[in-house]
């Protein structure tokens, strides 16, 4: 490709960037595990957790510190090789989609422009359904090498769960695609200047996309996999100490990305209406697109949250029929509607 | 030897022999993680031959949802070495017949490829091999798919269409 | 047919509507709820720092009484113990030796006196069976602790300090009745039986 070996800037600003995407995915999905118990609380007229520290902000680093003191327990029966890669796979791939998404806008630096984006690749949307089709074989692995019938279970609720949702997600990203004109992500954020955000022109393709994202990322009301009623743990039952804690931690990694593609795809990414008319300096404007883009992270994290503690879970069979016999007729409807208005647009525009 | 040839050497042993293992092992679920990282190793030809947009269907598609759906059943199933049917030997002589043909087939239709890389991407093949950089955006794959190659491309979509109206009759219920 | 209550309710099978089978309006509603409490005030009460008033007869953690002189009250009758429904209470007795008398207050003592706090209900009957009025429930929460056998309490556990300030107040639980009983000495129970102050129910009543 067109990437640049000679320069060895570019690759130490990669590095540095790509280093700070991983620890900001980390240290948001810790925070996330203690906003969780937070808006739980809330949500339901408790105080939550707030001996660790201040307000119980230190709270995830007691959780870490548990979960790397607890026994670790590999049953003997459990096929061991797997029984590792599972958490580890999963990981992984959660940490993997951070590297397509844009942060901000670029950073001008002596006249050099620095992209607050790890790559940008040209085919972004499809490497991120790429990741997320291939992060099932995380929970997949591990629940069948537990060798435990809940575990199997889990995963495969898992894996049935997540191929289903990825045809509805991946058509309605195809209308997105159809509306934008492009797979980089980079683009996408850029054409949603001021208030022309896609959500105008895709509100139904959105709410799939949103229920999608619930299902993908194992969130309730579709937490099937792990539901603690039916399941005793899900495909984690026999998972103890740090893996365990890869598995949980994963999960609020993905809830981060999946919020942060929401809000690429819907919702400008970093842009904000007329914030050009206060601020011209690119550096400043870059400052304030990273800031309206975690805002507007945090309220789909919270917005994750707020749903998960209202909604009862669904029935297996009420998740299977809304994947396949509402949300895929929907988005095929969806993508049949834009088609013809995308047509006559470009007509008018073109012949 | 530059990095793009050391890449090259790394992914073909890598797919080859996770492709031997899978071959030659007995442990289904060792050979669909195996066939998993073959998968993603042809992913990473595809990428060096400046066809991302095929590295990342090939993934989506065969990596991301085939694979799963063949882990879903042997899981299931929860095959081993024991429950493995015996083959006679005119079965295998057979297959290794229908794939020498499929491979020849293969060849054959690989052999005029060349051609349909310089219309495509508009300029000749350099000296060193790699084609142009343009070769596997979505854009020049589409245009080679709805001017070469409509009817093959409206044929398989068909069979796409008949393969989906027949899981879902296979699927229904009580059908007379 | 009849309902048995009013409240009762007639399940329908009703077909939902278009708008109702798009659950939205309804998951709409429900988080609006939710948002709300966001809002609302906590319920908790943050423990060690701040305690919950409780009742001034709360039934917490037992206490053997000493008499004023410090002499333990119990004689190890073993009323309590038939008393106790969780039949948490066991006791040994013994025999007061020459010397003990500041120790016990009769001849009889209990030289060992343990109540299962994992089996109590604190349900006070021990204390309503005991002639002696030795042993008191109080306001004291029995505190957690690790091991199961760290939760049968004592003799050194349940017997009141020996000193007069740090006895413990048992006062808040006896009610103007049993105050009344007590001016009456005649009633007592240390008393020698005299058949002619045996107590007149019947006027005892009319004086409350």
């Amino acid at each position: 490709m067109l990437l640049v070996i000679s320069g060895t800037t570019f690759i130490i600003y990669k590095v540095i960037l790509a280093v700070a995407v991983f620890a900001v995915s980390l240290g948001v999905a810790a925070y996330a595990t203690y906003g969780e118990r937070k808006i739980a609380a809330f949500l339901q007229d408790r105080v939550g957790p707030d001996r660790a520290g201040p307000f119980g902000l230190l709270q995830p680093l007691a959780d870490g510190v548990k979960m790397f003191m607890k026994e670790e327990i590999i049953p003997t029966v459990s096929n061991k090789a797997l029984f590792i890669l599972g958490p580890s796979l999963f990981m992984i791939t959660a940490l993997l989609t951070g590297a397509v998404i844009p942060w901000g806008p670029d950073l001008v630096i002596g006249g050099e422009r620095y992209p607050l984006q790890v790559t940008d690749v040209n085919i972004g949307v499809l490497y991120l359904l790429g990741v997320v089709s291939v992060g099932v074989y995380g929970i997949m692995l591990g629940g069948w090498a537990s060798n435990n019938k809940y575990s199997l279970m889990g995963a495969l609720r898992a894996s049935s769960q997540m191929i289903s949702y990825e045809i509805a997600m991946g058509l309605s990203v195809i209308a997105l695609v159809m509306v934008t004109g492009t797979l980089s992500l980079r683009e996408i954020a850029d054409q949603q200047t001021s208030w022309h955000w896609n959500i105008i022109y895709q509100p139904l393709g959105f709410l799939i996309f949103f229920i999608c994202a619930l299902a993908e990322t194992n969130r309730a009301p579709f937490d099937l996999p792990e539901c603690e009623t039916e399941l005793v743990g899900g495909y984690h039952t026999e998972y103890s100490s740090m893996k365990l804690g890869l598995f949980l931690f994963s999960e609020y990694i993905n809830m981060f990305i999946s919020s942060a593609v929401m809000a690429t795809f819907y919702f400008g990414g970093y842009n904000m209406p007329f914030i050009g008319r206060w601020v011209s300096d690119p550096n400043w404007l870059a400052f304030w697109g990273v800031i309206f883009f975690f805002g507007k992270i945090i309220f789909f994290i919270f917005t994750f949250m707020w749903i998960r503690w209202t909604l009862p879970r669904f029935r297996y069979d009420q998740l299977m029929n809304l994947g396949w016999k509402i949300l895929i007729p929907l988005a095929i409807f969806n993508l049949a509607v834009v088609t013809p208005l995308i047509m006559l647009a470009f007509g008018k525009l073109k012949f | 030897m530059t990095i793009t040839h050391i890449l090259f050497l790394v992914l073909s042993v890598v797919a080859v022999l996770s492709a031997a293992i899978v071959v030659l092992n007995s442990n289904p679920v060792r050979n669909v993680l195996l066939l998993i990282v073959c998968f993603f190793s042809i992913a990473g030809h595809y990428v060096l031959l400046n066809a991302q947009f095929l590295a990342a269907v090939h993934v989506i598609v065969y990596a991301g949802a085939i694979m799963v759906l063949f882990l879903f059943v042997i899981m299931l199933l929860n095959l081993n070495k024991e429950s493995e049917p015996h083959k006679p030997a005119w079965e295998k002589i057979i297959a290794v017949i229908a794939g020498g043909i499929f491979f020849v087939t293969l060849v054959g239709a690989l052999k005029g490829t060349d051609v349909i890389v310089r219309n495509a991407s508009g300029t000749s093949l350099g000296d060193s091999g790699i084609p142009s950089p343009e070769i596997g955006l979505v854009e020049s794959l589409g245009k080679v798919l709805f001017s070469d190659f409509l009817v093959p491309f409206e044929l398989s979509s068909i069979l796409f269409l008949g393969a989906m109206v027949g899981a879902v009759m296979l699927g229904k219920k009580n059908i007379k | 047919m009849q309902a048995l209550t009013k409240r009762s309710k007639v399940v329908v099978n009703k077909q939902l509507s278009f708008v109702e089978k798009l659950y939205l309006p309804a998951i709409l509603g429900g988080m609006r709820i939710t948002l709300t409490h966001l809002f609302k005030k906590s319920a908790t009460v943050k423990y060690p720092e701040k305690k919950r008033a409780i009742s001034n007869v709360y039934r917490g953690q037992h206490v053997l009484k000493r008499d004023e002189n410090g002499a333990e009250r119990c004689t190890a009758c073993g009323l309590c113990a038939v008393a106790c429904p969780a039949e948490a209470i066991t006791m040994l007795s013994a025999e007061r030796k020459k010397g003990e008398e500041a120790l016990y207050r009769e001849e009889k003592y209990a030289s060992v006196y343990e109540i299962n706090m994992l089996r109590c209900i604190f349900c006070g009957l021990c204390e309503e069976a005991c002639p002696k009025e030795a042993i008191f429930l109080t306001n004291r929460i029995v505190p957690v602790e690790f091991e199961r056998n760290d939760f049968i309490y004592g003799k050194d556990k349940l017997v009141e300090p020996m000193e007069k300030d740090k006895r413990i107040d048992v006062s808040i639980r006896e009610t103007t009745e049993v105050a009344e009983f007590k001016k009456h000495n005649e009633y007592g129970h240390n008393q020698v039986w005299d058949g002619s102050k045996a107590i007149d129910t019947k006027k005892k009543k009319k004086a409350h």
